[in-house]
Formats: structure tokens, sequence, C-alpha cells
């Protein structure tokens, strides 16, 4: 059994092809690995029963052209699944379940893979350590007591703690970069438009992007294989001529042009990022790549810009949750006092204040001083991506200022929270395309992560970067199973 | 304008000027909603018309009708007005329990149509009325308060049916104004099939904005807004009783607050709903689930193609070439349905006689019995023979008014009606001499009179050869023979 969590999504799936392994020998490996990882609080909501079902449907006569033939997987509970409680971490959804399936999630499920359960987020997806979800504190496998990240903190801490063999998350600030540099895997955030946002519950729609979380690089080529389609039923889907991500995978970076940008060396930031970042450097350069420095000069100003615009969208689209039609409802006198309760025991205290600043930055007489003005700082950060483009090909940074953090530390200053996105949140912004790849571990044996960012829809060369950096960096987790009961 | 004409209150020595202005909610005629596959059928069962975008369910998402595009596009050309290539689509941010998304989708800042006009036909000469643009907007669904004593219902069935807001500038000086702005701007959709104009339905309401000024001044007043009018007749009440309110505020040297009022019915008057201050900040904001829409050249040129002759060119039409009255023309091309039975009518038979049928007989029939001309029993190709058989001398125009009357309620063909009735009329001079004769032997004192130069008499001699007939002798020649017979 310790034999099959230990594989990586591709090699799993060369030995369901070979026969060497059935769905259901898979399935229930990860299912009894999540039964005594409970502590972890990875999960939400587990389907196992179906799954197993599904997995003995699929020995039988499952189709093995499948991309995930008869693999498990457990994804972020930001995702709508059909017949299956849908919350986003939040008490307000706790008793939601849809009718309908996310797009992404669908198309893993059409390449044959298996449902294990919705995995722990920070409510809404808002949140940097997964403290927000009214579910509960996830614990990161690297350590106790240490945080995964977030918001896709439980899709990390799962992953890492090898509950699911790949797992998908959704990105809006880094939400799926920054768990995974905190956890030792790889994070993509796809180009803006590459996945659907059908069916995912929204937090910025401007921002929000589904991308796979894996073990390796390839696994995520794979995984992106698989979800990156254009849908009709996303306005913002871009139907642009895909890759075949993970056939395409080269190792050879040769002469490729590497930016380093000046603005990321931030004041603070540990010795540790700081020489991570340099071995990295030093690294691509014995690939081959060429080495240039370039400016961003707004990146300073890309977090406040941020704070703007993700909250004032978040504070719109979380506008549906009144109690109404569907969700958690309070009682209240009147309509007014219904809203007024409903939204108040629904929601936690980080949603709330996000959306009391969205809705001060979109009042009348604050527009134009906030929101607007967080739209042209948006157009510059983007600009400035675009000219540095025209002399690189990626750009390299540390994924984070700092290494995982412990519960509980930085919950009573939301501005040190919100730091903790500062290399990531720009790339949102301008809908680019980033992947974190682990690259090292801090003194206290956490794990860092490099961060690569390329051209718009040119995720193929973002992978064969951080591939051929990936075989020489040779990192490993070498987790303890501590949590394991 | 002559002075006398316009439409002024008058309180001591002031005389106001009333200014009104509309923003007409017009349903855009489709099958689907703006930014979902739901119908838009009218009187569906409560919420069986409703998607999971309609209900804003969690991680639903908004994708544009092209069609309701077009036909906002098709509007704005019919009326006059510019089209913008690129529109972008806001959030209007409010709560309320029938709208499920907490926003309205609408066009705030760049809408789809800019400026335009629309041409009334007063009695004294045209009036253009600027159109300031046209945006589309999503409709929010229904509650309904007085099912259940408890609870308030809704119905999402209109949430998410496409509608166009279009608004016009602070043109219009009357009631009488709006009622014919209104109608020329439903008989415009209508000939352009976006819009069915239907008020009972709710497809059609508007929001009327009221100020008054003194007769000669130029600045505008304060003005009010009174919201969601569905019907010409209330909105003209609602613009008599505000314009008078304001006067009577101005009079006592109060000034006007702006703010939004709501029109009652039934005591026909109009309330405060909430004052500026208490207005709702919105947070209008681009929609970021819908890109900014971009128009192509293409794609407007196509729909420009599209368009139909409009009631102005019509009217011009039927004044040059049929030699109309452009009184006459207006009355015909105000419904292109009657426009079109009109044309059918005339395909074979004289237009004056077919003007006057239809204007006459047929809206008086029409009118009683509360039909559209579409549902009118009398189809244009009978009227036509019925014409036909008046011109040729079959029946003359007294008959035929009764011949009309059956073919109302028998929806028969006029011949067979003739024929089966013996309404033909008798053309036979040697007959009607024969009848002639009679009258002269049955009546000699008459004749004895007549001759002696009582002249009225003669109505009388007429009269009774037409009683000999049923009415049925040819007028033309009952007085023919006669004045020979008696001369």
């Amino acid at each position: 059994m310790s034999d099959i969590i230990n594989l990586t999504l591709s090699a799993l799936i060369d030995k369901i092809k070979n026969k060497e392994l059935s769905s259901q020998e898979i399935t229930k490996a990860y299912i009894a690995r999540a039964e005594k990882s409970k502590n972890l609080n990875t999960y939400i909501t587990t389907d196992f029963e179906n799954a197993i079902e599904k997995a003995k449907k699929f020995d039988e006569k499952g189709n093995f052209d499948y991309k995930l033939p008869g693999v498990p997987l457990a994804v972020k509970d930001l995702f709508c699944t059909n017949n299956l409680k849908t919350t986003a971490g939040s008490k307000i959804l706790s008793n939601f379940i849809p009718s309908y399936e996310s797009t992404v999630t669908q198309h893993l499920w059409d390449e044959g893979a298996i449902l294990l359960g919705k995995l722990n987020c920070d409510e809404f997806a808002m949140g940097s350590s997964n403290e927000t979800s009214f579910f509960g504190n996830v614990e990161s496998p690297v350590g106790k007591k240490v945080v995964p990240g977030g918001s896709s903190g439980g899709s990390a801490s799962a992953l890492a703690a090898k509950l699911t063999p790949a797992t998908i998350g959704t990105d809006t600030g880094g939400s799926i970069r920054q768990p995974a540099s905190f956890t030792g895997t790889v994070g993509l955030k796809p180009t803006y438009g590459s996945c659907s946002r059908y069916g995912i519950v929204a937090f910025a729609s401007s921002l929000d992007q589904a991308g796979p979380m894996t073990h390796d690089v390839s696994d995520a080529a794979l995984m992106l294989d698989v979800i990156s389609k254009y849908d009709t039923k996303d306005s913002t889907s871009v139907n642009f001529k895909r890759g075949d991500y993970f056939k395409s995978l080269s190792s050879n970076i040769k002469g490729k042009k590497i930016g380093i940008p000046k603005e990321y060396r931030v004041d603070g930031m540990p010795k540790e990022i700081e020489s991570l970042w340099q071995d990295g450097i030093t690294l691509l350069k014995k690939l081959g790549s060429k080495i240039i420095d370039i400016s961003l000069p707004h990146t300073t100003y890309a977090l406040p810009a941020y704070y703007i615009v993700a909250p004032a969208e978040a504070s719109s689209n979380l506008a549906r949750y009144d109690g109404v039609k569907y969700g958690y409802r309070s009682q209240g006198e009147n309509l007014i006092s219904m809203y007024e309760n409903t939204r108040s025991e629904g929601f936690g205290d980080e949603v709330k204040r996000r959306i009391m600043i969205g809705t001060y930055v979109l009042s009348s007489g604050y527009y134009d001083a906030y929101y607007l003005k967080a739209q042209k700082i948006r157009r510059l950060i983007k600009n400035d991506f675009d000219e540095a483009y025209k002399s690189v090909d990626a750009i390299l940074t540390p994924s984070t200022p700092s290494s995982a953090f412990k519960i509980g530390d930085k919950t009573d200053d939301p501005v040190s929270m919100y730091l903790n996105d500062i290399f990531t949140v720009p790339v949102n912004l301008s809908g680019l395309p980033a992947i974190s790849i682990p690259a090292g571990k801090d003194k206290n044996n956490y794990p860092l992560g490099l961060q690569l960012i390329g051209k718009a829809f040119e995720e193929q060369n973002l992978l064969n970067i951080s591939y051929s950096m990936e075989k020489e960096l040779n990192f490993k987790n070498n987790l303890q199973d501590w949590w394991i009961k | 304008m002559s002075k006398n004409k316009e439409y002024l209150i008058k309180r001591g020595n002031s005389e106001y000027e009333v200014i009104i202005g509309l923003e007409v909610h017009a349903q855009v005629l489709s099958k689907s909603k703006l930014f979902s596959d739901s119908p838009t059928n009218f009187g569906g069962e409560p919420n069986t018309q409703v998607s999971l975008v309609d209900a804003a369910f969690p991680g639903m998402l908004p994708v544009i009708n092209e069609f309701c595009i077009k036909q906002a596009v098709k509007t704005g050309i019919g009326l006059n007005a510019a089209i913008n290539k690129k529109s972008i689509f806001d959030r209007k941010n409010y709560f309320y329990a029938d709208l499920p998304q907490g926003y309205q989708i609408s066009q705030y800042k760049d809408p789809i149509v800019g400026e335009g006009s629309i041409l009334l036909d007063l009695p004294d000469g045209e009036k253009k009325v600027g159109i300031e643009r046209l945006h589309l907007e999503q409709d929010a669904g229904k509650s309904i308060h007085d099912i259940d004593p408890q609870n308030t219902l809704v119905d999402l069935n209109r949430s998410g049916v496409a509608l166009m807001e279009i608004v016009s500038k602070p043109d219009l000086r009357s009631p009488e104004e709006v009622n014919l702005y209104i109608k020329k701007l439903r008989s415009i959709m209508r000939y352009l099939g976006t819009c069915d104009g239907n008020m009972q339905e709710g497809s059609l309401r508007a929001d009327v904005n009221v100020s008054i000024r003194k007769t000669g001044d130029k600045k505008l007043g304060t003005r009010c807004e009174i919201k969601n009018v569905n019907s010409i007749k209330f909105m003209q009440m609602a613009i008599e009783y505000e314009a008078n309110r304001q006067a009577d505020i101005l009079k006592e040297g109060g000034s006007i607050d702006q703010e939004t009022r709501l029109f009652d019915t039934k005591k026909n008057e109009t309330r405060s709903m909430r004052s500026k201050e208490d207005a709702h900040d919105y947070r209008y904001f681009p929609d970021p689930d819908l890109l900014p829409l971009e128009l192509t050249d293409d794609f407007i040129s196509k729909i420009k193609k599209e368009i139909p002759e409009l009631p102005d060119e019509k009217k011009k039409r039927f004044v040059d070439k049929f030699k109309l009255t452009p009184y006459e023309a207006n009355i015909l091309v105000s419904d292109i349905e009657t426009s079109k039975y009109f044309e059918d009518v005339i395909k074979n038979s004289d237009i004056k006689l077919a003007t006057n049928w239809i204007t006459g007989e047929l809206f008086a029939l029409l009118n009683d019995r509360n039909l559209e001309i579409s549902q009118s029993p009398i189809s244009s190709k009978n009227l036509s023979s019925l014409i036909n058989l008046i011109k040729d001398g079959t029946i003359s125009g007294k008959i035929a008014k009764t011949v009309f009357e059956i073919m109302a309620n028998e929806s028969k063909d006029p011949k067979s009606i003739i024929d089966e009735k013996g309404l033909k009329q008798q053309s036979d001079p040697k007959e009607i001499e024969k009848i002639v004769d009679d009258v002269i032997k049955e009546n000699p004192k008459n004749v004895e009179l007549f001759k002696s130069g009582k002249d009225k008499l003669f109505g009388f001699f007429v009269g009774q050869v037409m009683k000999k007939t049923d009415g049925k002798a040819n007028p033309k020649l009952v007085n023919d023979i006669l004045k020979n017979k008696l001369n």
C-alpha cells in the first residue's frame, strides 16, 4: 500500500494502464490513508463509498485510454460537484448541495478520474493560511501546527500528505502557488481564460483561475491537459490553441532568457529565501539559460491594488448569499433583518472584512480614488510585464517572502498575512501563468518554492523550464508521517 | 406652435411649463433571456422559467444572448441613433428578495446605443424628441406579497429577461405629447419586431421625470421621478397630478425636492418613495464576468439591411404615392399590421374607398369588439372585393354597409352574401322605368304638386321607388328616369 501512495500521478496511471494496479486498490489505499490522517483536517466532505463503487465499475469496464483512468482525486471545496455538498469553506454554504458540476471537475471525471471528496480551504478562498475556514484549520504535514498556506490549504496538505495523487485548486492572488510553496509541492496557475470558471464559487471573477497541484511538473502538465479547455459557458474563457503539455515536455532550455526582477528583492526578506533565489539563478545558468536583470517598476503597488480589486469584486459576488434561495438562512422580523442576521452569522470575519473593504471602494465618491485607480495600476503592472517580455521568455522569483508559519501566528494581523501574497499577486493582476516548484528548505526543514512567471498562454514554456530545474533540484519532502494514527 | 395650444399650469399670475423626460423599459422580444437560455413566455407557472444562472446559484456565469444584442442595435437604428461599437455591462448592486444575484447587470457608463430621435405628429406639425441613450439590462423577478399572509413569495420567471431602457431627453411638454411619444416608440419597435409593446403584460413601462418652470425661463426646475408607470393613461394622470403638485409648492414660495415618487392609481396621486439623500448607492462597476461588448461594422451593417420600412418613411410613401392626407397616412401606418392590411386591400381596389372603409367602418367594428386588426373578422381580400362591388355598381354604398355587417358576423365573401340575400343592385333601365311609372300612377296628387313647383317632393318619389325595390335600385338610374318622367 505504501508503494501506491508514494507514486506520482503519471506513474500511477502507467500502473493502471499496465494492469499492475486496479482502480479499487488505489482508491482504497488513498481512503485508508485519509482515514488515518483525519487530524490534518484536510477534508470537508468525503465521498469514499461512492469512490469505491466508481472504482469497482472502472475496473469492470473502464476505458484505459482515458488520461486519468480510474484515478481517485480529491478537489478543493470551491468546485461545485453534482450531488455532493459544496461549502467554499463557509457556514453560509454549509448545507449547499449543487445540482450541477463545474466544468473543470467535469473534465476530470470525463477522463476517468474518480472523486474522493472535497478539500478544506479558506472561506470563499479568502486567506493565505487556511485559517478562515468555517470547518477549522488545516495542519500541514511539513510540521506540527504549521499552516499549509491558503487558500487551497486543504488541497496542498492532502497532496503533500499523500491523501490524493494530485488535486486542483484555485488561485486568485496566489492560492495555488503559495500553499504549494509551503508544502513542497508543485502548483500551477494557468493564464486567465485557460480553465473555465463555470461552477467554481466565485471570489474575484477577474482574477480567479483553477489550476493543478501535483507532486511534480510532469503531473502538472498532465492535469493541465485535462482541465484547460475552452468553455462557452464562461464568457472570459479564451479559445486559443492549447498545447499537448504532457507529451511536449522538454528539459532542453538552452538559450532561454530568464528575467530577474530587481523589485522582488524586498526589505526584510529572509536570507534563506535570498539564497534560494540565487541558487535558482545559478541552476538556470548551468542549464544553459541566459539570466537578464529586469525591472517591473510598479510591483510595489500590486498588493494595494489587489486588495482593492479583489474585495470590490468579492463584495458583489457574495451578495447572492442572502438566505433567500439556498444556503444558510437566519430568522429576522423583516427582509432586511433576515439579510443582516443571515450574513452576520453566515460569513466569517475575514470575508466580512473584505466585503466591507469592497463595498467601501465601490461607493460613490470613493470609486475613482480606489477602484478606478487600482484598475489603472493593474494596467501599469501588466504593461511592466509586457515590456519585460520583449527581452525575456520567463521570470524567476521566490514564490513567497517567507516559509510556512505556525497556526495563529498571523491571524491578528491581516496586513502581515496579506504580505504573503506579495510575489504572487502581480501575476493574477496581469492574467499571466505562473508555477511554483519546490526548490529548497529553510532552517526548520520547511519547504521553500521558486516561482516562474510566463507569457500569456505559454504554459508549455513555463512547464519545460520548471521540468528541467526540477530534475536538477531533486527536491524531497521526506515527511515523517507524524500525523498518522 | 401657437401659444394657446401649449400645456401650461397657471397659478395666479404665473404660468408654468411642464418638462417631461421618459425612461421607457421595453422588454426585448426574444425567446430566451439576456444571459441565459431560459424561456421568456408571459404567464408561465411561477418559477418554471428559471435557470441556475437566473437564480444566481454559486459559480453560475452570464453568457450574452447575441439575439438580444441584435434587437437592441435594431431598435437603435430605428431610433436614428448612434450605435456604440463598444459597450460595457456593469453591475448595479442592491439587495432585494427578487434580485437573486444581489446586483442587476445593466449598462451604465457605456450603453450600446447613443443619441437618437423620434418624430411626433402633432396636429400642427412634426416635433422631434431627442433620445439620450438606449441600454440593455436584466429584469428582476417579482415579489408577491398578497398570497401568503406570513411570507413574501418570489417568482423568478422574469429574472434575467432582457430589457431595453430607452431614455428620452427632457423634450416632452404635455401629457398628450407623452401619449404620442409612447405610441410612436411602440409603433417603431413593433415594426422592427424588437418589442411587442404589450403594456398589460408589462412589456412596456416607464419612469416619468417631471419638472416645471416659469414660461420663458431657460433653467430646468428640480425634477421628480415617478417610478414604474405601466399605462399611457396612468402616465398622463401622474404627470397632470405631479405638475400641479409642484406648481402648488412653488406658488407658496416653496422649493421642489428631488425625489423618487410612486403613482397611486387608486387615489390618482403621486407620493414620495425616497428622497435624494436616501437614494441607493448602487456601486456600479464593470461586470468582471463579461468582457466589453464589441460590435463589428459587419455585424451592424447586416442588421441595417434587415431594417424594414419604418412608420415615418411609410407615411411619406402613402402620402406621395397613394395621395393620402398626412392625417389618413398617419392612422394607417401607426400600426404595422394595419398598414399591411391597407396595402393588401388596395392591391386590387380603389385607394380612396379603401381608406374610407378601413378608417371608418372597419376601425369602428374592431374598436367595438376590442380586436386587433390581425383578428379582424373581415379579411383584406373580402374587404377588397366589397369595395370593387361598390365601384362597379353591383351594390350601392348603402347596401354595402349591410353587406359589411353580415361579413363581420359570418366572415363570408361579399359576392356570395349578395347572391344569397339577393342584394344585387337593380340596374336595368326598363325595369326601373316600370316601377317609376307605377309610382307616378299611384301618386297623382304629389305629381301635381311637384309640377307646380314643390321640388322637394322629388325625394319622396325616389323613396317610393327604393321601397318597391327593397333599396336595390341603382340610385343614379332612378334619379335620371324620374327626372325624365316628371318633367
